[in-house]
């Protein structure tokens, strides 16, 4: 396998996600099957070929440098848990 | 042993564009909190991303003004990590192609040896927002005015060894951002952040030993003195036989110590990855060179101009070009007194400088503006004032009590040039004197001291004193 139970657990770790314990023979399956598809891929030849940043064949518009938008801070924490003094509440982070 | 000190520094601008990287929030300072954020800033979902010209031009001109590559095609990637400052669980940053290639800096110490520093790139990125730890009855409180702001991350080759060069090679940077006008240097506010990758390896060993990163740095003295701790802190690990932990330091200045910062410690594994959300950026040549036509006069150019041009000394040029708005100030000032250089410099360095640093202004707050100093300038000059009056005057000025000849005017303070007034202050002077100008005729030179001061004392310093000094010799051997 490409990918162990251990390395599931570490990147679900990693993205914040819980994972079922009972899952993560499956999923290191799974993703070694897809990782095995890469694998596969990475056998052809690319030298001389620019690496693809995005499927568009287009690049970036850019703004202008111009303040559009104005205080929506009411409306915008009406969906938060907690808010005080215009500040979002959230767990504490440091020790 | 003998050990040798390793430092990278990390440095992040923030650039001087009226709006976010990415959204059309101000980024004005100061602001009450969460009032600067809109959907973009706060990562809800569907919210796109659209790049901000302003930014992408002035990360250009900084990598025209050190004569870096600048990459045709640079890339958007996402850097991922949990963090509550940071909503979208990732940042938007620059991976495999920064805006911004190699390059060189070149730096002159104190001393005035060259030191050439690597840049190994400079890419664009957003800010974070801010976490307030206090005072939330154990709950943290989130600001993200701060989210989304541009950033410039200026990466620089782990190739100074000491503090010092480090300070000079940040100093050098923050004069550079300051001339280009992208970014206000502001570093107590945040806006100008020095990081500071620091190892120590055995003095002739060619690899690199580990490096802590040093943060929480807000000015150059602070730097200096916290990778001089955190050298001697690894210097001290590795001698008692232990290991140096690869990892985020914090400084704290009032205890002038480094602290590891254990919350952030896990998992530096970034996952980084093209922004789908954003297309390559694509820069022309016609664009390219728009900018580089824009590109003021740099400092060691203006430097050298000074020397050339002015006829000052390398430390004359120096200081004074160390800021643009003090060089400005320096040649407007110039300008207004139509004097020497040498004489303006030693005004601009000398009294008004002192005057400035006592009262903790900067240039742009001093109650003395250069057209107010030119003005004293023209006064010096043409032998209006002599030194010791000019400083009274200066004084005055700085007090608010008008320009030079206002105060000039008002105080009676010109000097007195006139031949026959001068001699009559001697002469009434003298007469008060008679043994002591007998003593002199006498052959006592010791006297003459004596007989200047009176002379002086009478002409209460407002008498040109090369002219006064004339005088009394005259009268004394006629």
């Amino acid at each position: 396998m490409l990918i162990t139970p251990n390395e599931v657990m570490k990147i679900a770790h990693l993205a914040r996600m819980s994972v079922d314990h009972d899952d993560v023979e499956r999923y290191a399956k799974d993703l070694s099957g897809i990782l095995g598809l890469v694998e596969q891929m990475n056998q052809v030849d690319v030298r001389g070929i620019e690496p693809m940043a995005h499927p568009l064949d287009m690049c970036q518009r850019l703004r202008a440098d111009v303040v559009t938008e104005v205080n929506q801070r009411d409306t915008l924490q009406a969906h938060a848990p907690a808010v005080e003094r215009g500040l979002f509440l959230v767990p504490k982070v440091i020790e | 042993m003998q050990w040798e000190t390793v430092i990278g520094l990390e440095i992040h601008a923030q650039l001087a564009t009226k709006s976010k990287i990415f959204s059309g929030t101000s980024t004005a300072f100061g602001a009450e909190p969460n009032t600067q954020a809109n959907v973009v800033d706060l990562g809800l979902p569907g919210a796109l991303p659209v790049l901000n010209a302003e930014a992408v031009r002035l990360a250009v001109k900084f990598g025209l003004a050190l004569d870096a590559k600048i990459n045709r095609r640079s890339i958007f990637a996402r850097k991922n990590y949990f963090y509550p400052d940071l909503p979208k669980g990732y940042q938007i940053s620059q991976m495999d192609l920064p805006i911004v290639a190699q390059g060189e800096v070149h730096v002159v110490m104190d001393d005035g040896t060259q030191k050439t520093v690597g840049l190994t790139r400079a890419h664009l990125e957003e800010d974070a927002g801010k976490s307030l730890h206090e005072d939330f009855h154990g709950l943290t409180g989130i600001d993200l005015n701060r989210a989304g702001t541009p950033l410039l991350e200026i990466v620089s080759e782990p190739d100074m060894r000491s503090a010092k060069e480090a300070v000079a090679y940040a100093k050098t940077i923050h004069s550079l951002v300051r001339y280009l006008g992208m970014c206000d240097g502001n570093m107590q506010e945040g806006s100008f952040r020095v990081d500071a990758n620091v190892s120590v390896r055995p003095k002739g060993q060619v690899e690199f030993g580990t490096r802590a990163e040093v943060k929480n740095v807000n000015s150059f003295r602070f730097l200096e003195r916290a990778i001089n701790f955190e050298v001697e802190r690894q210097i001290d690990v590795l001698e008692s036989g232990r290991k140096v932990v690869q990892e985020t330091r914090l400084y704290d200045p009032d205890r002038d110590e480094t602290r590891s910062m254990r919350s952030k410690e896990e998992a530096h594994d970034y996952r980084y990855f093209p922004d789908p959300d954003l297309l390559p950026v694509v820069l022309d040549e016609a664009f390219i060179e728009s900018v580089r036509m824009g590109l003021p006069e740099l400092p060691q150019a203006k430097k050298q101009r000074f020397i050339e041009q002015f006829g000052l000394s390398a430390y004359d040029a120096n200081f004074l070009t160390s800021e643009r708005e003090l060089a400005d100030f320096f040649e407007s000032t110039l300008k207004a007194g139509g004097c020497e250089a040498k004489l303006c410099a030693n005004w601009v360095m000398g009294d008004f400088s002192a005057a400035l640093n006592k009262a903790g202004l900067d240039l742009a707050h001093s109650p003395v503006n250069a057209e107010m100093l030119g003005g004293l300038m023209k006064r010096i000059a043409d032998n209006t004032l002599s030194g010791k009056l000019a400083k009274d005057v200066f004084e005055a000025m700085w007090a608010g009590e008008g320009d030079a000849d206002a105060i000039i005017e008002k105080k009676g303070l010109k000097q007195i040039t006139d031949e026959g007034a001068i001699a009559a202050i001697v002469d009434e002077a003298l007469a008060q004197f008679p043994e002591q100008v007998a003593e002199f005729r006498s052959g006592k030179d010791k006297v003459f001291g004596f007989l200047v001061g009176q002379v002086m004392k009478a002409a209460k310093g407002k008498a040109n004193p090369a002219q006064l000094n004339a005088v009394l010799k005259q009268r004394l051997e006629s």
